[in-house]
């Protein structure tokens, strides 16, 4: 099949992009997005120009690294999928891609489709851990976790941090991110004693970032590769406002409050 | 107070005075539209009910203070929203392509502000009795107010689009507000959706109701 390529071209984060036209002539159907991608950067190598930046890593759809907007949707038109696992077979012949970089203030462009998206790890360094020692392996059911917590909790960590909550959303927030990483220490027992200090820190990292306030527009979990649910989003607004009155504060002279 | 201070600044704190403010007038909608419904019931009953709402000072008083706050809250918070909204994606798409198409959703920044630009002229025509209409004010009397008002076509129709978009509003507004403040469940999230539906339908044609009635002679003659 053949495919005209309408890429995001930019040489760094200081200069100014556009969009170049790019013919891929006889591509596979059987080909990988990223594939196709490797094989038009072959050529364009052969060629003297310079190839397509692009961002990969594990290309089976668990790191986390791949995303692009594609013709306007975050990793593509086939839902749950990242842009790795999405195939040529989903675009027809003679079809017009855009591909575009995820656009957010948080999330400048280093080359071309190249995004530095490590504003996701400052908040997740925020308070997305558990610092207590836990130890080796605990023995099974020594910590009684409910089946639907433990099912909901798997569910949020599911979340594999390529932002393209962030890129779907029409305000650039980074709800359904902060929400997971909240909700699955947040269900857990391990993460308890933390609980609202840590919804007040990551809230407060993820403002600091300047990333966009929520609208409840649902487009974030729309194009979610792991189709996190945007009850997520709720139960971090939840553990927000309960931190006002349960996260211990110190005062002025330094005994907690 | 340094801990609710620092709440309300964050944008899930934000979200929250939205989401107050915006119950408030919501609330208010609705005791305004069963008030608007009483003149079915006749001018007796209309003026006596507005006599009512006026026996106190106090009261009057208190109830608007309220209104007005929580306008101003939602107000000043949309704003403050909308411009770290801006700031978030200073370079749009060249191509976007919604999958939730959420037009309500998106439409809250233009559906406000024009409801806010009624809401003032609402003001000024039956409470501070600008002569908008070539029929005089008469101070108390709201039943004649409404009708001389509502026969001239142009009021009519300017009252029932605001009440269309203040709908149009509240069919994002009416759970989204419950999302902010952390209720939303898979398993309830149909029925909030339903029930703030139907509130909008609801309180949307009771508005609509009362000018459609004296522009098409039906009642108030």
């Amino acid at each position: 099949m053949n495919v005209v390529l309408m890429v995001w071209r930019q040489e760094n984060r200081d200069t100014a992009g556009r969009l170049q036209r790019i013919e891929a002539k006889d591509i596979s159907s059987e080909m990988s997005f990223l594939e196709m991608l490797d094989v038009v950067n072959e050529r364009l190598i052969l060629a003297g120009e310079r190839p397509i930046a692009f961002d990969h890593d594990c290309r089976e759809g668990i790191c986390g690294s791949c995303g692009v907007v594609i013709n306007g949707t975050a990793h593509g038109p086939r839902r749950g999928t990242t842009t790795c696992q999405l195939h040529m077979r989903e675009f027809h012949d003679g079809q017009t891609i855009v591909i575009e970089p995820y656009r957010a203030k948080p999330f400048p462009v280093l080359r071309d489709l190249v995004v530095d998206r490590s504003a996701l790890d400052r908040i997740t360094a925020a308070g997305g851990f558990v610092s207590a020692s836990t130890g080796s392996a605990p023995d099974g059911n020594a910590i009684p976790v409910a089946k639907p917590k433990a099912e909901a909790a798997m569910d949020a960590a599911a979340c594999i941090g390529c932002g393209a909550c962030v890129a779907a959303c029409p305000n650039a927030a980074a709800m359904l991110f902060v929400g997971a990483k909240i909700s699955h220490l947040g269900l857990l027992p391990q993460g308890q004693p933390e609980r609202w200090m840590r919804a007040e820190a990551m809230v407060a990292a993820m403002d600091r970032e300047g990333f966009g306030p929520c609208t409840n527009v649902t487009e974030c979990a729309a194009v979610c590769p792991k189709e996190i649910n945007l009850s997520v989003i709720a139960r971090m607004n939840r553990d927000r406002m309960a931190a006002v009155f349960l996260v211990a504060r110190r005062s002025p002279r330094g005994d907690t409050a | 107070m340094a801990a609710i201070w620092y709440f309300l600044r964050s944008t899930i704190g934000l979200k929250v005075v939205m989401a107050v403010s915006g119950f408030f007038l919501f609330g208010f909608l609705v005791e305004h539209m069963i008030g608007n419904l009483l003149f079915f019931l006749g001018p007796d009953l209309l003026n006596g009910y507005a006599e009512l709402l006026h026996a106190s000072q106090l009261f009057l008083w208190t109830a608007r203070s309220v209104m007005i706050l929580a306008a101003g809250f939602h107000a000043t918070t949309a704003l403050v929203l909308y411009l770290r909204q801006r700031a978030a994606r200073p370079v749009g798409y060249r191509r976007t392509r919604s999958r939730t198409f959420s037009y309500a959703a998106r439409t809250m920044k233009y559906t406000g502000p024009l409801v806010l630009v009624f809401v003032l002229f609402h003001l000024a025509h039956f409470t501070l009795g600008w002569q908008v209409t070539p029929a005089p004010f008469v101070e108390g009397d709201v039943y004649a107010n409404v009708v001389a008002s509502f026969q001239h076509t142009w009021v009519a129709v300017v009252y029932v689009v605001a009440v269309l978009l203040v709908g149009f509003h509240f069919i994002h507004g009416g759970h989204s507000l419950f999302e902010s403040l952390g209720v939303r469940h898979p398993r309830f999230d149909g029925l909030i959706r339903t029930v703030t539906g139907g509130f909008a339908v609801a309180v949307t044609v009771g508005f609509v109701a009362l000018p459609c009635a004296i522009l098409f002679k039906l009642a108030g003659g």
